[in-house]
């Protein structure tokens, strides 16, 4: 008799329980990996193309068919007229074919213009190449028979057939620098850098201290405390769409109350333009920042002081210590592990932002970040490829910061 | 240092602060309720605050502190030193009522900070007791005030007209006698600007969000709670990688596909995007909830023969419905809330989100109060069903991680 042994490697149950876990996770990675990976890895494609807004629409040949001369009887003459062109001003379309059905009792009378055939009542035409811009009209003389009246159906409704291939900027093998030249060129970038990291930093820790001393207030039970806690939490609930705009209403220059309440206490005598001055649209919008976004610092450490145990401030009463030595010594040591998650998820998510930047201010008058700037390039500009290129940088210092997170929040989280 | 800890000292200073703070909040607030000038002076709250600081340490009697707060500031007010100044226009009512109002605000928190502790010597503990207290105090008051004013700006304004808005900004007074006039704004958004259909766009489409987040999520989080397979580890981490990719960064690529594809200006493309943001935070949250859960339950359903997903949908998915709930009503708040995908993505009026829709009404030929309406329209259901369900949905809040 052998003696018992534990089974080495992997087992016919553990693998089906992989299978399994594969398949239940296969509808999830498909749809990550389709609308976050793909666009994640065509920015890096994109952002070397010379491609603008207008190339997203590909060149194609045009045409339109009109039946003129309306022919009242049988053997009335008329023309049937084709329209060509070529939707775009800069790219040649090559191998440009044209194919039509007549209705029946249409019967030619001219010439056929150059490289077209007619078969029965079908016309085919080939034109090549045909130029940027090109536009042109063709003529047919024809004549109409009986059987066009006895059909009496409309001759433009058979819509004529182009086809016609052009180069599409997105796969051509077209690449460029350009974007990147342009994007760093100039110090322009090192401003919006600039910007950028100052947004990111104080909003970052403004929002922190504010949530912070905000969960000092609540962590104490009052009547009225969980009113408070949802009030609290309104600026985070609502639509960001809805508070920008409030805010925006509230320190407009002419109309806002702000500015009007600021002139009634005589603290300034004309309208502040709020938003619409360096270097105080910055400040505004890193104070929007901080408002909208303490309720969520002030949820997270209000959680983590509630589980706090008592019992080690009641030996610090013990011992004496002052209310400040406790929040100084036992508190603030207690959170610091919370807080410096918060910090480092709150300082990538607020270096993500764009929608509170871009509803306040447009990125005007100094306040123009990197995500800002990436909608400025490709749809303000209409340069598409120089806002990828933006948003590669992005990717870039993303990607530093998150090594650095991993690194650190694996300690702290146990992840 | 230790001199200077001594009840004459910091009663004074601490009523004049206080005085400061409350002084402000009055003027404001009687600003925003009337219209008329109103602003804090430094000179009347030295005099109130030195005052009733000094009062609050010998008078026991709250209300003592109250009225004679509130008979000091009507005086000093009609003096012309008064803390709460005001301009022209405002009657004798006004003032009463600002004094009033700065003698409560003034005397009853000072009681409840100073009273009991000794003229002399203050000890470190009553001293910093007195200094916590006062920061509370203007803890509160600070807090109320921003978050009340700008949702208070943004429903007064939609029941005005762009005349009176224009003739005084911060009258807010409201005129009752116009009736069913006062939500003129909201009447014709929902009839010349097809609010209602945005309203139930948006709806539908946060709806379907959910539903989907939910369908591709919970297999997902379940096999990275439960199942052992290789890569576990380095998926979970995964996960909340993707979720720091920003979103304009995405976004860019796929206006461009689905400008190529025809799938802008449909909803379809966005319910179709909508829930893929949203996947990765609730496979997060849910795989948490489901650890937490007894794995000897669903073993004994394995035992008794049911399959892996039957154990799922009988055993797991009952026990976890308030992390459902909590999951659900976060998604929903994204999906609502959402901003940039629709702005980016829909351009045909007929198709519009609430949000796009507001952001619409963002023009220098749209009135303000229109926005503002807006606003409101767009605001109220999230709130509703935040207060409705405030514990669900602070749960998914601070279980959703930082997503913002």
């Amino acid at each position: 008799m052998t003696a018992a042994v534990p089974p080495k490697g992997t087992g016919p149950l553990a693998r089906r329980e992989a299978r399994l876990a594969w398949g239940l996770l296969f509808p999830t990675i498909f749809s990550v990996a389709a609308v976050i990976i793909l666009p994640l890895m065509s920015i890096f494609w994109i952002s070397f193309k010379p491609i603008e807004l207008a190339d997203l629409r590909p060149p194609a040949p045009v045409v339109r068919e009109s039946l003129r001369g309306r022919p009242a009887a049988a053997g009335d003459m008329a023309e049937v007229e084709y329209r060509l062109r070529n939707s775009s001003q800069q790219e040649v379309i090559s191998g440009v074919t044209l194919s039509d059905a007549w209705p029946p009792g249409v019967t030619l009378v001219g010439d056929l213009p150059e490289g077209c055939d007619l078969t029965g009542q079908k016309l085919f035409c080939d034109f090549g190449d045909i130029d940027p811009g090109f536009s042109d009209r063709f003529r047919v003389e024809v004549q109409v028979g009986q059987a066009f009246f006895d059909w009496g159906g409309d001759p433009e409704d058979s819509e004529p057939v182009v086809t016609g291939s052009a180069q599409n900027v997105l796969t051509n093998a077209d690449f460029t620098l350009e974007n990147f030249h342009r994007i760093f060129d100039g110090g322009e970038f090192w401003s919006v850098l600039g910007v950028t990291l100052a947004y990111t930093i104080f909003g970052t820790i403004g929002a922190l201290v504010v949530g912070l001393f905000a969960a000092m207030l609540l962590n104490r039970e009052f009547r009225g405390q969980g009113v408070l806690r949802g009030l609290y939490l309104f600026p985070y609930v609502a639509p960001v769409i809805a508070v920008a705009f409030t805010w925006v209403t509230l320190f407009d220059p002419t109309s806002g109350s702000a500015n009007e309440l600021f002139v009634r206490m005589g603290l300034t005598d004309t309208g502040i333009n709020f938003f619409g001055q360096r270097p105080l649209a910055l400040i505004m919008v890193i104070l929007f920042e901080i408002w909208r976004y303490f309720p969520l610092s002030f949820l997270f450490i209000l959680a983590r002081l509630q589980s706090i145990d008592d019992d080690m401030y009641e030996a610090a009463d013990m011992d004496g210590a002052s209310p400040f030595q406790k929040f100084w010594y036992l508190s603030l040591p207690m959170l610091l592990g919370i807080l410096s998650v918060l910090f480092l998820l709150r300082f990538i998510w607020t270096f993500n932002k764009f929608d509170d930047i871009f509803l306040l201010t447009g990125g005007s008058a100094g306040t123009r970040t990197l995500t800002v700037n990436v909608y400025e390039q490709a749809f303000a500009v209409s340069n598409i490829g120089a806002g990828a290129a933006v948003a590669v940088v992005i990717f870039g210092m993303l990607l530093l910061f998150s090594i650095f997170f991993f690194k650190f929040i694996s300690r702290e989280e146990g992840l | 240092m230790t001199s200077l800890r001594q009840g004459r000292f910091v009663a004074p200073i601490i009523g004049i602060l206080w005085l400061l703070v409350i002084a402000t909040t009055v003027a404001v607030a009687m600003s925003f309720a009337t219209g008329a000038a109103f602003r804090p002076a430094l000179a009347g709250s030295v005099l109130i605050g030195a005052g009733l600081g000094v009062a609050a340490l010998a008078v026991g009697n709250v209300w003592a502190l109250i009225g004679g707060g509130t008979v000091a500031a009507f005086l000093l007010t009609l003096a012309g030193f008064g803390a709460v100044q005001v301009g022209e226009g405002v009657g004798l009512g006004g003032i009463l009522l600002a004094s009033v109002l700065t003698g409560i605000g003034a005397g009853w928190p000072l009681h409840s900070m100073l009273d009991g502790h000794p003229v002399g010597d203050l000890t470190r503990h009553e001293f910093e007791e007195v200094v916590i207290r006062f920061l509370t105090g203007f803890g509160y008051v600070f807090f109320t005030a921003i978050v009340v004013i700008p949702f208070y700006v943004m429903v007064m304004t939609s029941l005005k007209s762009q005349q009176a808005l224009l003739a005084n900004p911060l009258d807010f007074t409201v005129d009752l006698g116009a009736g069913w006039d006062l939500f003129r704004s909201y009447r014709e958004l929902f009839q010349d600007f097809h609010f209602g259909s945005y309203l139930w766009t948006s709806f539908y489409v946060s709806v379907l969000t959910v539903l989907i987040t939910l369908l591709f999520s919970v297999p997902g989080a379940y096999a990275v709670a439960r199942l052992r397979f290789t890569g576990r580890a380095a998926f979970s981490r995964s996960i909340l990688l993707i979720y720091m990719v920003p979103m304009i960064v995405v976004a860019l690529p796929i206006y461009i596909a689905y400008s190529v594809t025809g799938l802008r200006n449909t909803i379809l493309g966005i319910v179709l995007i909508y829930p893929v943001t949203t996947i990765p935070v609730s496979l997060y949250m849910l795989q948490g909830y489901f650890r937490g859960l007894p794995s000897e339950v669903e073993d004994a359903g394995l035992m008794d023969g049911l399959s892996r997903l039957q154990v799922i949908w009988k055993i797991t998915l009952p026990l976890s419905l308030p992390a459902l709930a909590s999951v659900s009503l976060y998604v929903f708040m994204i999906a609502w809330n959402e901003f940039l995908l629709a702005f980016m993505l829909l351009d045909d009026p007929s198709k519009f989100t609430l949000t796009r829709g507001v952001a619409m009404l963002n023009s220098s030929e749209v009135p303000r109060q229109h926005l503002m309406a807006g606003a409101v329209i767009a605001t109220v259901p999230i709130m509703v069903l935040f207060l409705g369900l405030e514990k669900f949905m602070t749960r998914g809040l601070t279980a959703g991680s930082v997503k913002g």
